[in-house]
């Protein structure tokens, strides 16, 4: 479970960034990459909160 | 039954403890991780869109910027570590609770006032930035540089709804703070770095190396906007220094570095200070050039990165203002003791939202923060001198506790004439209000020791009076 929820908040940080940098080399279109940042910051925070309280235990 | 269920809501909010008035216990203390995301949280905010914009407008040069920047935030970093860190592990106390002992009840009074009233104004600040994306899918229209006043109903009623937001997650305490800024930052930060690099290739860079070329010719051009002053490495340098002086040097920072186990813990501000501001001011500079003439953060933020780039704000808004907030109701409840600290803080987040509807704040901020760090510095001298030197100089600390005055008159006279000095600096000499934090501390250092030794030792030679006329009498 811990490791299915680190990969989905990784996921979401990757959808966050990546995107940018596909923009900056020509491979994907500004509208997609701020399509894939809006699955990202979801995938981010529906895992995150989880993978924190996690750390804290 | 509503009585009831307010009682038990009353109960529930009072019984979160925060040690607002007792040393924190050390089953209290916390570890690295939750300063280092609290510090990287605080320092991604919303108004770090306008800051670095605001570089750009003011026509700094490239390499300025990024010289300035490391130079400046490594200055932050050691004054949080050196200053601020060893007084909080110290004493363990907030800053207001200290200043009681120091300066006695009335200044201290006195102080948190003033010292309420500007963390309100800078917690407006980043709800008027929240705000900017709040109201995008609104049509609200947003205040632009010249906008000084509220520019509709629509603009007020976005800002009391972002500030209503804010304010309840403050109310529920330090952890919750804790826990929403470390959650937020890796994403925020990532946001910035994305929003900055797809808007790259509407500034002619399509390879790394075409970067610094654009950087230099279109972006950190070295040209003002006409009618602001030009800033050189000195202004990024001191301007990166002291945005957080109040915190640092100031020692606002003793309400959060209280709870630390070790006064290294002062270093994690390092996360604030390098991924947040160096970072996010260099990014949100690349927007503003990209942005050809927008101001608003929401507007550059959607514009670069769409919808998450502006929920980036409403959140980077939020995350700075919840722990503004946090401190200024620990101000005001020192003015009203007897208040709940839930009461306090509901209250400093409704004055809080009635500032940010002015947009004025927002498009100064630049003097604002170099004011706020400014005005609240001397205090910071004296808490500082008095915890950790004035036992080796063989003057009382605490002394106003000691001596059992309500008005320090050797910190009041330090506090007062400091900023008068640093005023005569700044009319006469014509420096800028970015420079005062430097000159301005060694004065304050200079006056309270000198006043300290006047009036400790008039109170000296009073109490030997006294107990000689008592000896003689009997």
């Amino acid at each position: 479970m811990s490791i299915f929820i680190k990969i989905v908040a990784l996921t979401g940080l990757g959808f966050t960034i990546i995107p940018s940098l596909l923009v900056f080399t020509d491979h994907i279109s500004f509208e997609m990459h701020t399509n894939l940042m809006i699955v990202g910051m979801i995938l981010w925070f529906v895992a995150s909160p989880f993978w924190m309280k996690e750390k804290e235990l | 039954m509503a009585n009831t269920l307010l009682d038990r809501l009353d109960a529930r909010l009072d019984s979160i403890d925060e040690f607002e008035r007792e040393p924190v216990p050390e089953k209290e203390l916390k570890g690295w991780r939750g300063f280092l995301g609290m510090y990287a949280g605080e320092h991604t905010a919303g108004t770090e869109f306008v800051i670095g914009a605001l570089f750009v407008a003011h026509g700094v040069s490239a390499v300025d910027l990024i010289f300035g920047l490391i130079v400046g935030n490594l200055l932050a970093v050691l004054s949080w570590a050196f200053l601020c860190a060893p007084v909080a592990v110290k004493t363990k106390l907030t800053l207001y609770w200290q200043l009681n002992k120091i300066c006695g009840g009335n200044l201290a009074l006195l102080y948190n006032i003033v010292n309420a009233v500007m963390f309100c104004f800078l917690a407006g600040a980043m709800i008027t930035v929240a705000a900017t994306a709040v109201g995008l899918p609104f049509n609200i229209p947003m205040p632009g540089l010249d906008d000084w006043l509220p520019t509709s109903v629509g603009w007020v009623i976005t800002v009391f709804a972002v500030g209503s937001v804010i304010t309840i997650i403050a109310i529920a305490g330090y952890e919750y703070v804790a826990r929403f800024a470390n959650i937020s930052f890796p994403w925020m930060l990532l946001v910035f770095l994305a929003a900055a690099i797809a808007v790259l290739p509407s500034l002619g860079v399509s390879t790394v190396s075409d970067f610094w070329p654009a950087a230099k010719d279109r972006i950190w051009t070295g040209v003002p906007v006409e009618g602001l002053t030009q800033f050189t490495f000195w202004h990024v340098m001191f301007f990166a220094w002291f945005a957080n002086m109040a915190m640092h040097i100031g020692m606002s920072d003793m309400s959060i570095l209280r709870f630390a186990e070790d006064w290294k813990m002062g270093f994690s501000s390092a996360a604030g200070m390098f991924f947040g501001h160096f970072l996010a001011w260099i990014a949100s500079g690349i927007l503003m050039a990209a942005a050809a003439g927008a101001v608003a953060p929401g507007v550059i933020a959607f514009n670069s990165a769409g919808i998450a780039g502006a929920i980036c704000v409403v959140i980077a808004g939020w995350t700075t203002a919840n722990p503004t907030i946090y401190r200024a109701g620990l101000a005001f409840q020192a003015v009203t003791p007897n208040w709940k600290r839930w009461k306090v803080t509901l209250f400093t987040g409704l004055l809080t939202s009635v500032i940010a509807c002015f947009p004025a704040l927002v498009m100064n901020l630049l003097d604002f923060v170099a004011l706020y760090g400014l005005v609240l510095m001397p205090m910071g001298a004296v808490v500082f001198l008095d915890v950790m030197v004035f036992e080796k100089m063989n003057l009382l600390r605490n002394y106003a506790e000691k001596s059992g005055i309500k008005f320090n008159w050797a910190a009041g006279l330090t506090w007062f004439l400091t900023l008068a000095m640093c005023l005569f600096i700044n009319l006469y000499f014509g420096i800028e209000i970015f420079f005062l934090g430097l000159p301005g501390w060694f004065i304050a250092v200079l006056l309270y020791i000198g006043f300290s030794y006047m009036f400790q030792k008039k109170l000296e030679s009073w109490n030997e009076e006294q107990s000689f006329s008592k000896s003689e009498n009997l």
